[in-house]
């Protein structure tokens, strides 16, 4: 395992190290004092590369990542997960607004409470399926305009569950919430319903992995009876300009 | 190239935003050196592009404590003499001197910066409804008559300071680490929609309030309309103007406490006030939405806003502009990103994101030393 000190270092520089080690065939590096720098792993192509960040990496954080794994010892910033396509973030902490924006991909697991717009535009195409876990809460606009893929909300923390305007101008994919349906304002053109047994299949792997990760109880999980929100059509807008 | 033609040249010119906010309260209101905010906004400078930076800090003149501070910038220098005559008609100047500045290579364009320390005339405090108004009045006739001047500044005990530069340079300009506050606040600007001037830099500062800003304020027409009935005129060719001087408006004149005036900048919409279910608080917001439907602020909005007494964060309804509080101590701090924070504090008692809306209020203690407080409420 190699280490590497960001304290100072401009976030371009701090890629390019963590790319040039990459490329000799490191498997894991640790980046420790992080702070602010911005792009991590941007693009990564790395398949088994793994690397551990200690501090509060920028806004950003594995933007277009392509297979590397992520983990975060702390606090993330806005737009965590943008666009990246198959790997995974895992962080130990809360995460800032536009959490795994545009994702078509990979999976995000956040210990914490994350902020506005969780999960706006995630989309899926056949066998890519973004997944988001979040331990924590959720502000407004979770799931906004979101076209696939699938987030998990479970609250575990207590607080507010979910913010007003869930799932506004949602659709496709599904996001499931645990515990009883919030008195929010949820968007127009979303349904709730309580889950069947093969939503519960789906949903199995990632709480294990989520369990596993942040080391706290699957049975704790499983106490409280989930519900999913999905969209009512895949077309909102289509009409639109038809009038 | 002529000041003027560079401000015509950078009208034409449109950037995708992003600016950078910071702000550092004392609460028991001790006093430290700028270094510390200068610190943490550098460590956003990616989210400005060099086109304007600028702090305000308080409690950085006890020795004048009691008198009004106005620091102006000229870019000719032939109107310095007639403002100086405009203002000796008005106050008795205890001292003024050229703002302390350091030279900067990469600055340019760099305006005449002084500043007076100021004692209103005898002859008329007998017709003043108040001090306040009279040096407002004061500060709005030298920007609107005086062509090539502005008031940049101009409360007691505070100071703002900003010009066309990145943070770093611009701290540098003006010495901040030499200043100790109690409270400060900082900007990092990307222009958008206006002209990166000196006088368009962050903070915008009217009497003691101060006021940065992330975001654009789509409503500026209807609110820069609403506040020339009350006396405010926009001279500085930017949004933010108009946020720095509602403050004064609503909190100085009509004695709103700093929640209504939330409800007043970031309206909860209808739905939401629908659904309240304290009645009393209720018709408070319809009352508050109807009364100031002019003053309400549209557009995306991260801001601090500052007075001697207190210190404000606050996101616009749709929370569409980032913004992250945390506290130590006697300390609280607000800024754009969490790592601007951690740069100076890297272990918080607290950290936050306040909610769309929701500001973080921050009072001071009463500091003797410093100067009293002044209480708005």
């Amino acid at each position: 395992m190699v280490e590497i000190d960001a304290g100072g270092m401009y976030y371009r520089l701090l890629n390019e190290k963590i790319k040039a080690l990459a490329r000799s065939g490191c498997k894991e590096i640790t980046v420790r004092n992080v702070c602010g720098q911005r792009y991590i792993g941007a693009g990564f192509d790395f398949k088994d590369l793994r690397i551990n960040l200690y501090g509060t990496p920028g806004n950003d954080l594995g933007v277009f990542i392509n297979g590397t794994e992520i983990l975060v010892n702390g606090n993330v910033q806005d737009g965590t997960g943008n666009t990246m396509n198959s790997g995974r973030i895992v962080v130990y902490g809360d995460a800032g607004d536009i959490t795994g924006h545009s994702m078509r991909g990979g999976e995000i697991f956040i210990k914490g409470n994350v902020g506005y717009r969780t999960g706006i535009h995630m989309k899926e195409y056949k066998d890519m399926r973004p997944v988001m876990v979040i331990g924590g809460t959720a502000g407004e606009f979770l799931g906004e305009y979101m076209a696939g893929g699938m987030i998990i909300i479970l609250g575990l923390n207590g607080g507010n569950l979910i913010g007003n305007y869930a799932g506004t101008g949602m659709h496709g994919g599904t996001i499931y919430i645990r515990g009883k349906t919030p008195d929010v304002i949820f968007g127009k053109e979303i349904k709730i319903f309580d889950l069947e047994e093969k939503d519960y299949k789906t949903i199995m792997p990632y709480l294990e992995r989520f369990a596993n990760y942040f080391d706290c109880s699957l049975e704790k999980i499983y106490e409280t009876k989930f519900r999913k929100i999905v969209p009512v059509t895949h077309r909102p807008y289509g009409k639109i300009y038809s009038y | 190239m002529e000041y003027e033609q560079l401000k015509l040249i950078e009208k034409s010119v449109k950037i995708p935003s992003g600016c950078g906010v910071a702000g550092i309260v004392n609460k028991n209101a001790n006093r430290f050196s700028g270094e510390m905010i200068v610190s943490s906004i550098c460590m956003m400078k990616d989210r400005g592009n060099g086109l304007g930076a600028g702090y305000a800090g308080y409690g950085i003149y006890p020795e004048f404590s009691d008198k009004w501070c106005l620091h102006v910038m000229y870019d000719k220098t032939g109107e310095k003499e007639k403002v100086e005559e405009f203002l000796e008609a008005r106050f008795n100047i205890v001292e003024q001197e050229p703002i302390p500045v350091r030279k900067v290579k990469s600055l340019s364009f760099i305006p005449v910066l002084h500043r007076y320390f100021l004692d209103i005339k005898n002859k008329f405090s007998d017709n003043l409804t108040s001090e306040e108004d009279f040096i407002l009045e004061t500060v709005m006739k030298i920007n609107r008559n005086f062509d090539g001047a502005c008031v940049f500044s101009s409360g007691k005990n505070m100071g703002i300071f900003k010009g066309v530069g990145h943070p770093d340079e611009i701290a540098e300009f003006y010495n901040i680490h030499n200043y100790k506050g109690y409270t400060w606040i900082a900007h990092n600007r990307f222009p958008t929609n206006t002209v990166g001037w000196w006088g368009g830099a962050h903070p915008f500062g009217i009497l003691d309030w101060a006021c940065v800003h992330n975001g654009e304020i789509s409503s500026y027409g209807i609110n820069r309309r609403y506040l020339e009935n009350a006396g405010y005129y926009c001279t500085f060719y930017t949004d933010t103007e108009v946020i720095t001087y509602l403050f004064d408006l609503l909190c100085r004149r009509h004695k709103l406490n700093f929640e209504m005036c939330s409800y007043v900048l970031a309206s909860p919409f209808w739905e939401e006030i629908e659904r309240e279910t304290d009645v009393k608080k209720k018709k408070l917001m319809k009352f508050l939405r109807i009364i100031y439907a002019s003053a309400m602020l549209n557009g995306p909005f991260a801001i601090i806003v500052a007075n001697s007494s207190v210190l404000i964060g606050m996101n616009d309804r749709l929370k569409l502009r980032p913004l992250v509080a945390a506290s130590k101590d006697d300390f609280v701090f607000v800024a754009s990103e969490e790592s601007a924070i951690r740069k100076i504090c890297p272990h918080p008692e607290r950290v936050w994101m306040p909610e769309a809306g929701k500001p973080i209020i921050v009072h001071l203690q009463e500091n003797k030393n410093y100067g009293e407080i002044k209480k708005y409420k």
